[in-house]
């Protein structure tokens, strides 16, 4: 498995990095060698075998959708790296 | 006084309850030898001298009025994901870096209910993704035993604090070995409960069907003890567990006497170390000396584990770690013109290689064409690993391996090969996929003077007999008494 400079772009691109060309190149030999490594996996036989995302069986919990006030907005709001008039400030969004 | 700082948790409290000692008293030593021996070491991130002088204060008011409390007064310290209200948690990143949370984790509540006094945040690998404490925007933590070595990973801030008399305990969290790994290369009792049976509630998450919250300490009474109050059900967490919390601490001494203890031949394999393999093997022979049964068993799929972890780990990760875009919280950069600018440069600026590897890695595994061939085959190889479990527990009551395939390996040795830095877990990971608790206790040191630990793994929710087999080697081994060889045991 050789991941190529373009599916590591693109793969970037959806994780919303952006990467350098170095690391690029680094990253793309190094994912190919992971990826060659869990290759492995493909010797097991996973016919019938449920997929396990847990490891507990669990189910959703639910509760009224309610404040509590537990947490106020302002407490939140104190880790903002850009904010105004009690809002996140954002770089602009629509062109135009 | 000088020995407050080398006392085991257990130890300090039951001479605060004397009254030989002042929660005052013991917080000023440990800030003081932090003072002397962190600025090498690199533990701590953080140390909140004022918060824990003022907290302490309050602790030795509440025992002088009479009340009583497991932890009133005990000098802690936290590893640097656990949410402090008021106190900066890093998660040992740029882009939390001056993250200040509004409210305390799940587990630190606890604590902090329980008396205990919060000496500072511990270093720790970026967003627990690492074996070696390198990945660190903090710089990488040394081990005590020997400076030139890595402490392990991810907790390794924890683990040197313990280590080093720089915490009367600590708490760490554990994804694929991020407590055991370090707890096994520094020396100390760690212990990685079941899944589930702490709430996550206020943890950073990394990958949040296996990330686990436990105690890094001393001795195992201490570990015991601490499980029992950071334990229990928490609606702030869906997947915690409502189990009812078990005693951990009365059956402690209790012996292995008629217990049946399995060796997986999966767990001693060729190039692990040799001293690690004789020392693990001594330890089991120790066992069978003081009663228990030993049953070679086998783990027919351990092999897989790393690669599936790989697939699973990174997959989650991918997908928690998208929430740092420089919107909410956290580190933005401001020099970006446009959101998609901001967020691609933020994320590029803010996290480190070891972060930015693995969330490519996890994109890569959940992305159109390949989301079968590598995370569903990743689930399914994980529930043959917890059906190996399983079928082992039916005729076990514990099971011993080592913990690392070899003690400690050098600073800088693995940083350019990831691949090799991950099979450092080899032997931690399988704990994690099946969610079953496992603690790393020490069982002896090398020739070049490096602890080695062994783990006790237990089914689901058998904290108890895993912690009363390690208290059973503990006593024999009588490890607890040794101490850091770095010149460092005074004061």
């Amino acid at each position: 498995m050789k991941l190529t400079e373009k599916e590591v772009r693109h793969v970037a691109t959806l994780a919303r990095l952006q990467l350098t060309q170095e690391e690029e190149a680094t990253f793309g030999g190094q994912l190919s060698q992971i990826l060659d490594f869990i290759s492995a996996l493909n010797e097991l036989d996973t016919t019938n075998v449920e997929p396990m995302s847990h490891a507990l069986d669990i189910t959703n919990v639910y509760r009224d959708d309610a404040e509590d006030g537990k947490f106020p907005a302002d407490s939140w709001r104190a880790n903002a790296p850009s904010q105004d008039f009690g809002h996140l400030r954002v770089p602009k969004i629509i062109e135009g | 006084m000088n020995d407050i700082c080398h006392m085991t948790l257990h130890e300090l409290m039951a001479a605060m309850d004397k009254g030989e000692v002042t929660s005052a008293e013991a917080v000023e030593a440990y800030l003081g030898r932090i003072g002397r021996i962190d600025p090498e070491l690199n533990s701590y991130v953080t140390v909140d001298a004022e918060g824990a002088r003022k907290a302490a204060e309050e602790a030795d008011k509440r025992r002088a009025n009479g009340e009583k409390a497991p932890l009133l007064g005990a000098p802690m310290a936290i590893k640097d994901l656990m949410a402090t209200r008021g106190l900066r948690t890093t998660c040992g990143s740029k882009i939390l870096e001056n993250f200040v949370p509004p409210y305390d984790s799940f587990a630190v509540k606890k604590l902090k209910e329980a008396g205990a006094v919060i000496l500072g945040k511990t270093n720790m690998d970026e967003f627990a993704m690492g074996s070696s404490n390198e990945t660190s925007h903090f710089g990488p933590v040394k081990n005590p035993w020997n400076m030139d070595k890595i402490p392990g990973g991810s907790s390794g801030g924890s683990a040197a604090a313990v280590a080093a008399d720089l915490c009367a305990a600590a708490l760490g969290s554990d994804t694929g070995g991020s407590i055991r790994q370090p707890a096994s290369l520094c020396g100390i009792v760690g212990l990685k409960p079941t899944y589930g049976r702490v709430s996550r509630f206020g943890l950073v998450a990394f990958a949040s069907s296996l990330d686990q919250i436990g105690p890094m300490t001393k001795d195992v009474r201490d570990a015991a003890l601490l499980t029992g109050i950071i334990s229990g059900h928490d609606p702030m967490d869906s997947t915690c567990a409502e189990e009812p919390v078990g005693d951990y601490l009365s059956g402690l001494e209790e012996g292995v006497e008629g217990m049946t203890v399995g060796v997986p031949d999966e767990y001693f394999i060729e190039g692990m170390d040799p001293e690690v393999e004789s020392k693990v093997r001594a330890a089991i022979e120790i066992l069978e000396k003081k009663g228990a049964i030993i049953k070679r068993i086998s783990l027919p799929h351990t092999k897989y584990a790393v690669p599936t972890y790989y697939v699973i780990a990174p997959a989650e990760a991918s997908s928690n770690l998208a929430r740092y875009d420089g919107v909410k919280y956290g580190y933005r950069n401001m020099d970006a013109d446009g959101l998609f600018p901001m967020y691609v440069s933020t994320r590029n600026k803010g996290f480190g290689s070891e972060v930015k590897r693995r969330i490519m890695l996890g994109t890569y595994a959940l992305s159109a064409g390949y989301y079968d061939a590598y995370y569903l085959k990743a689930l399914k190889a994980r529930k043959l690993i917890k059906r190996d479990f399983q079928k082992a527990f039916e005729n076990v009551s514990v099971i011993v391996a080592p913990t690392s395939p070899a003690p400690a390996f050098g600073l800088g040795e693995k940083v350019d090969d990831p691949l090799k830095m991950y099979l450092s877990d080899i032997f931690t990971i399988s704990a994690n996929l099946a969610g079953i608790p496992g603690v790393s206790v020490p069982c002896g040191m090398t020739k070049g003077g490096e602890p080695i630990g062994l783990q006790i793994l237990g089914s689901y929710f058998q904290e108890a007999s895993t912690l009363k087999a390690a208290r059973a080697l503990e006593k024999e081994i009588g490890f607890t008494s040794e101490k850091p060889g770095i010149g460092i045991q005074t004061g």
